[in-house]
């Protein structure tokens, strides 16, 4: 006990449920991401409604190879298909990240860690003005947010866990012909089903932003103390932040 | 060892075991129930297992969206298919009257039927999505016989539990549960938009679930057969199959 107490002293950055849904969701994240690019190449053409295929008019396209020789591309060849273990693995990283998002957000409801860690604890203007003087200046981050959010984290946090997350896997679900038949006011409320599909690229896109941003911040405040935070919970320490 | 990770050594011990134990229970009574779907080995069995779980569960009895005829697409998108046997070929120049399904397995009465002996049956018409995997989709009218009429007269045995549908074309065929074989939006279709079957959308006789993504309608439906075991039947295990490597249940 005693060898350990220095550490102990102190809670750690983030609990352990947290950390552990962190990375959970960061795996399923990146091969949702790698398999559904695979997938997009297959049809790289979006629409808007409920059908849409080669010979209707797109809302817009992804100006790549296909690797389908049915899709007008515009190039002169045909990408190898990856589409048949791409499937299944962005399903199952579709069924961890949402077991994880379930079990992250019963426990933050029940712990409060949404209220106490994510809602904006100072909703002044001045609080808002404040953090992106600070950021526009690109100061460091100051002493406050060694340990808590700023109201711009708050915000964008919630905005991901609370609006992106829930919407990227409403409108996958809403592209399930199964779960349409048992639901179908889950893809008739977004238009239909090429809607949900070009919402979902979008939401996803999206994600892809918000995670370029995230990791681009952990690097400027210091990627090691970070990392260390979110792998062992390991207590902050001033000095690493200046 | 000190006192507080002994602890925490007891703590994560007995949530493993009851972790690994659960699971064992829950493997157990899914194969009891049905809830396993023959491509649930290796690294992607998990995940198949849970979607199509969850789908027996919630959703076995549920119906494909139908839309109203003026949703009909005007451009419906052909997939491409390989060259055509001339098998099919010699049908095709008689203008499919020599075209047979064969209806055989775990039945009480197997039986050989025309395009015309289909017919006789009571013929539903549904206005439903053709969901491709790839992405794209159009809106059609699907006229023909539902599986479940042509299955309730050969008398399916107790113990089936899956159909086998062949295609005309070499190395195609398919297979679903026996829920989604009786399921009442399951078709023999021989009819689209009000003309027969385009051989292009799989004429003169497609297999159609709507339910489930493009791939599982097989097109050139010769032969459907009742079984208790789709051993070496599954495409997403079979090399040779156009859907190797694609999973077996696809209302995803």
């Amino acid at each position: 006990m005693s060898s350990t107490a220095p550490q102990r002293n102190q809670a750690p950055r983030h609990t352990g449920l947290i950390r552990a849904t962190h990375w959970i969701t960061v795996i399923s994240f990146v091969a949702l991401l790698v398999t559904g690019v695979e997938i997009l190449i297959s049809h790289p053409r979006f629409y808007w409604g409920e059908v849409g295929n080669s010979l209707t008019p797109p809302l817009f396209k992804i100006p790549i190879p296909s690797s389908r020789f049915t899709v007008p591309s515009g190039y002169g060849y045909v990408l190898p298909d990856q589409n048949g273990w791409s499937r299944y693995l962005h399903f199952e990283a579709a069924w961890a990240l949402m077991l994880a998002g379930l079990v992250y957000f019963i426990y933050g409801l029940w712990t409060r860690h949404f209220r106490r860690n994510l809602f904006p604890a100072d909703r002044t203007w001045a609080a808002f003005r404040r953090v992106i003087a600070r950021h526009l200046r690109l100061a460091p981050p100051d002493e406050a947010d060694a340990r808590s959010y700023n109201v711009l984290q708050r915000i964008t946090y919630l905005l991901v866990v609370f609006v992106l997350f829930p919407l990227v896997i409403w409108t996958g679900l809403a592209m399930s012909p199964s779960f349409n038949s048992a639901v179908p006011w889950a893809v008739n409320a977004l238009g239909g089903r090429q809607s949900a599909r070009t919402v979902h690229f979008l939401v996803s896109v999206s994600l892809v932003l918000f995670l370029v941003v995230h990791v681009l911040m952990i690097a400027i405040t210091g990627f090691t103390s970070r990392m260390r935070e979110m792998i062992t919970g390991g207590a902050a320490r001033s000095e690493e932040h200046s | 060892m000190s006192n507080i990770s002994r602890r925490r050594f007891v703590k994560v011990g007995l949530a493993t075991t009851a972790g690994v134990s659960s699971l064992a229970v829950a493997a157990k009574l899914a194969h009891r129930y049905g809830l396993v779907p023959p491509d649930s080995g290796g690294i992607f069995g998990p995940g198949e297992t849970l979607t199509y779980a969850a789908h027996r569960i919630f959703s076995q009895h549920s119906l494909a969206r139908e839309f109203p005829r003026n949703m009909i697409s005007k451009d419906p998108f052909a997939n491409s298919i390989a060259p055509l046997s001339d098998g099919f070929k010699r049908l095709q120049s008689g203008g499919f009257a020599d075209w047979r399904l064969s209806v055989e397995g775990m039945v009480a009465q197997p039986a050989t039927l025309s395009l015309s002996d289909l017919k006789t049956f009571p013929v539903r018409s549904q206005i439903t999505e053709v969901v491709c995997e790839e992405g794209w989709s159009y809106i059609a009218e699907w006229i023909g016989t539902p599986l479940h009429e042509v299955l309730k007269s050969v008398g399916v045995l107790r113990q089936a539990r899956y159909l086998v549908y062949f295609s005309i074309e070499p190395d195609w065929w398919d297979s679903i549960d026996m829920e989604d074989a009786l399921h009442p939006q399951t078709l023999l279709v021989w009819a689209m938009n009000d003309v027969d079957l385009p051989v292009s959308f799989g004429g003169p006789l497609r297999l159609r679930l709507p339910r489930q993504l493009g791939y599982k309608s097989v097109k050139f439906v010769t032969r459907v057969m009742v079984t208790d075991s789709v051993k070496g039947f599954v495409p997403a295990l079979d090399p040779n199959s156009p859907n190797y490597g694609y999973s077996w249940y696809a209302g995803i």
